[in-house]
């Protein structure tokens, strides 16, 4: 089946190999203006899978495109388009949010004037703003993981990849950076997402991918999930994300 | 039987960790790299032996007079100050690292025992630095003039005792009368710049009085002797306990002892305190940067140096070592304006060539590791669409652009008096910092800044070829003021010494 709206992102025969197999021939769609959420066990591949396509890590096999950009042929013409957060916060101690801001849109080649507004904006939504002059270094994990997601946005990304971007944040900030993502899907941003929150997944994603032993084992929505899970979910009506996401692991652990 | 939460069961436990903390450095954390670390160990320790010999050899059998008295005291002083800035150095970080603090105050044991075992462990760990150094001085002085110079070893460790003790003292003084957020970044300072200090003391009298940068002229002079008081006073006796003199040793132990001992008495019991107090500071939010909401134009490459030269700035650690190199421009600085008034003043400049090139080449190592290997934030750079060439480029170009500004005065004042020295500094200043920039590049690795404290993390052959790299090129370039085709010989050395580094250096993926 054609799908009528572009791919933002497109992954095919992607593989790579550390001493072991950690992503091994995975094909991965992802719609623009989706909501996307990989879950897998650990060591299942999903942060290798996220490092590739951000273009931390060569493949050893397969393609990726962003938005129809190959990213391996043109990296920096897709990276343009995407923006990458990782669990543990990229940002400088000496410098201010304001200054990584305005550090980070200089990168991405943002206009002064509107990468200013972009700034401010952020600022405020992730409540930065009273804070946007004093340097990071004495900021907690929360604060510094928004300083990183505002860092993220202020080049209005078509693409937002985060590795668990949501650790270690106490609940006041998850609920404001998971306002900040909804907020970015509501106004076409795509967001590629792992996690190991089940919950966040169940509430935010549009469609959850399941990933063991580098390889994508199911692919769908919530409900769609469930009925994959089959026999392995006692009640299927009723079934968490959890429960799905325990009962497909299952099946390819004993498969394998 | 030793007892669990003793002085004693401390002391082994931080032993323990301090000479996994030694080997980890030593080996950059491979195991494997042991031996060789041994046996470069004992070349060194050969090499020493051999230099002492060359050095020291002759005032094995020298007679006791003012003159010896002094010659000693002057490098026990400069000595000790070095210890005193190591100590305050490990003083500071054992306030400001929260490391295992937490657990210790948790702990139903006595804190101010490990407190004080920690405060010994400094004492012992700075003599134990001094050791590799010394011993080979007191070796080839007791092989050429007898056993009596053997005492010297007993003044090691009472110098370093006194050294804990006096930088514990100054530490906590400063601690109580600035307040634990300024006292890191003062006694960094304080640590960097108090052996430097004496040294350029020494050669800033030298060149007023004699117009050399020979600190021995200064020392040796009659002046200095008439200055100073009879032999037989107390202020001699470290140096008689170097000759030998037994009561002058025991005083020399004895005073060191009780120092550190009421020392470790008077802080071990609040050093909780102040090392809760000073991490609490350490968290604070409060710095504020100079409130400026306008985003500038920029390229990225522009963006990036900006960055570079913003965090160089903000590392207090780096601009306290910056500063200590930049001292050792001050006597060049003051032969130059010395030599303005003499006529004819080209062996000055000649002098001076040599000392701004090896000045340049070790500023741009240190800078050039910094800037080019701790990045904090790597993931964002790499993944900003730019080819990573660019990035490099970008921390070349920051790091030569500080040597530019720290050098430019100088070669301008050079060049007022005599434009072919300021050529040859010029294009020996450009080649030695280009060289130590390539050599950090080529053995760079990733790590976030605050790691980067201690230069030991960096590669030894990249911290030796740096050095080399920059005598060499000094050594050209002081040649070259004189005659070009001399200095051929030591640059081809710093070219052999360029690839020899570039063979070692790790292989790398082709840049993106």
């Amino acid at each position: 089946m054609m799908h009528s709206i572009p791919l933002a992102l497109e992954i095919r025969g992607l593989a790579k190999s550390f001493d072991r197999p950690a992503v091994d021939r995975l094909d991965l769609s992802v719609r623009t203006g989706e909501f996307y959420a990989l879950l897998g066990p650990n060591g299942a591949g999903k942060t290798t899978t996220l490092r590739m396509i951000a273009g931390l890590i060569r493949p050893d096999a397969g393609s990726i495109r962003v938005a129809g950009i190959d990213a391996l042929a043109d990296p920096v013409a897709a990276k343009r388009l995407m923006a990458w957060i990782s669990d543990e916060p990229m940002i400088y101690d000496k410098l201010t949010p304001r200054e990584y801001l305005e550090f980070v849109a200089g990168l991405w080649g943002v206009a002064p004037d509107q990468a200013q507004a972009n700034a401010q904006e952020l600022l405020d939504w992730l409540a930065l703003a009273p804070h946007a002059d004093e340097r990071c270094e004495g900021f907690s994990k929360g604060m510094r993981q928004k300083v990183a997601l505002a860092g993220a946005l202020v080049h209005e990304p078509r693409v937002i990849i985060l590795d668990e971007p949501l650790t270690g944040l106490d609940a006041g900030s998850a609920r404001q950076v998971k306002t900040v993502l909804r907020e970015r899907v509501r106004s076409g941003g795509t967001i590629v997402m792992t996690t190991h929150i089940l919950e966040v997944a169940e509430r935010m994603a549009d469609r959850i991918g399941v990933i063991a032993h580098g390889r994508l084992i199911a692919e769908g929505t919530l409900e769609e999930l469930r009925l994959l899970a089959g026999s392995g979910v006692a009640d299927i009506g009723g079934a968490t994300l959890e429960d799905t996401f325990l009962a497909l692991t299952a099946e390819q652990a004993e498969a394998a | 039987m030793i007892h669990a939460g003793s002085a004693v069961w401390f002391a082994r436990h931080e032993a323990r960790l301090a000479w996994r903390d030694w080997l980890a450095m030593m080996t950059a954390g491979k195991r494997e790299r042991a031996r060789a670390v041994a046996v470069g160990i004992a070349a060194f320790v050969i090499f020493m032996h051999a230099v002492a010999y060359s050095v020291v050899g002759r005032f094995a059998g020298a007679a006791l007079d003012k003159h010896l008295l002094i010659g000693i005291t002057a490098t026990l002083l400069l000595s000790w100050l070095l210890m005193i800035s190591q100590a305050m150095e490990s003083m500071t970080r054992a306030f400001y690292s929260r490391s295992d603090l937490d657990l210790i105050l948790a702990s139903p044991v006595a804190a101010h025992k490990i407190f004080a075992v920690r405060i010994s462990t400094v004492a012992l760990s700075v003599a134990a630095m001094a050791l590799p150094l010394a011993g080979p001085f007191v070796d080839m002085l007791a092989l050429s003039g007898g056993a009596r110079w053997l005492a010297a070893y007993g003044v090691i460790p009472a110098m370093g005792a006194a050294a804990a003790a006096l930088a514990v003292a100054a530490t906590v003084a400063l601690f109580r009368i600035i307040g634990p957020k300024r006292t890191r970044l003062i006694a960094q300072v304080v640590a960097a710049v108090i052996g430097a200090a004496f040294v350029i003391g020494l050669q800033v009298a030298a060149i007023l009085s004699y117009g050399t940068l020979s600190r021995s002229d200064v020392l040796q002079s009659d002046a200095v002797a008439a200055l100073t008081p009879d032999v037989g006073s107390v202020v001699w006796w470290p140096a008689r306990a170097v000759l030998g003199d037994a009561w002058a040793l025991l005083g020399v132990i004895a005073a060191s002892l009780i120092l550190l001992a009421a020392v470790i008495a008077a802080v071990s019991p609040r050093f909780g305190e102040y090392a809760v107090t000073a991490a609490g500071s350490a968290a604070s939010p409060a710095r504020r940067a100079r409130v400026r909401t306008a985003f500038r134009a920029a390229s990225p490459r522009r963006t990036l140096r900006r960055k570079e030269w913003m965090l160089l700035w903000r590392d207090p650690w780096l601009v306290s070592q910056t500063l200590m190199q930049m001292l050792y421009l001050v006597p060049p600085a003051v032969l130059l304006w010395r030599s303005f008034s003499a006529s004819g003043g080209g062996g000055a400049y000649n002098l001076l060539v040599p000392v701004l090139v090896m000045a340049a080449g070790q500023l741009a190592g240190g800078l050039a590791w910094l800037t080019i290997s701790g990045e904090d934030a790597p993931d964002l750079v790499a993944t900003a669409p730019i080819p990573r060439r660019f990035v490099l480029r970008a921390k070349i170009e920051a790091v030569l652009g500080v040597i530019a500004l720290v050098f430019t005065p100088l070669l301008a004042a050079i060049a007022f008096a005599s434009p072919w020295h300021a050529l040859v500094t010029l294009c020996g200043i450009a080649i030695a910092a280009a060289s130590a920039t390539a050599i950090q590049l080529w053995f760079r690795t990733q790590a976030k800044r605050s790691l980067f404290r201690r230069r030991q993390v960096s590669s030894r052959v990249a911290t030796f070829a740096e050095a080399f790299s920059s005598i060499s090129w000094a050594a050209a370039a002081a040649v070259a003021a004189i005659s070009v085709s001399l200095a051929i010989p030591p640059a081809a050395i710093a070219l052999a010494i360029l690839g020899g580094a570039r063979y070692l250096s790790p292989r790398r993926e082709a840049a993106g």
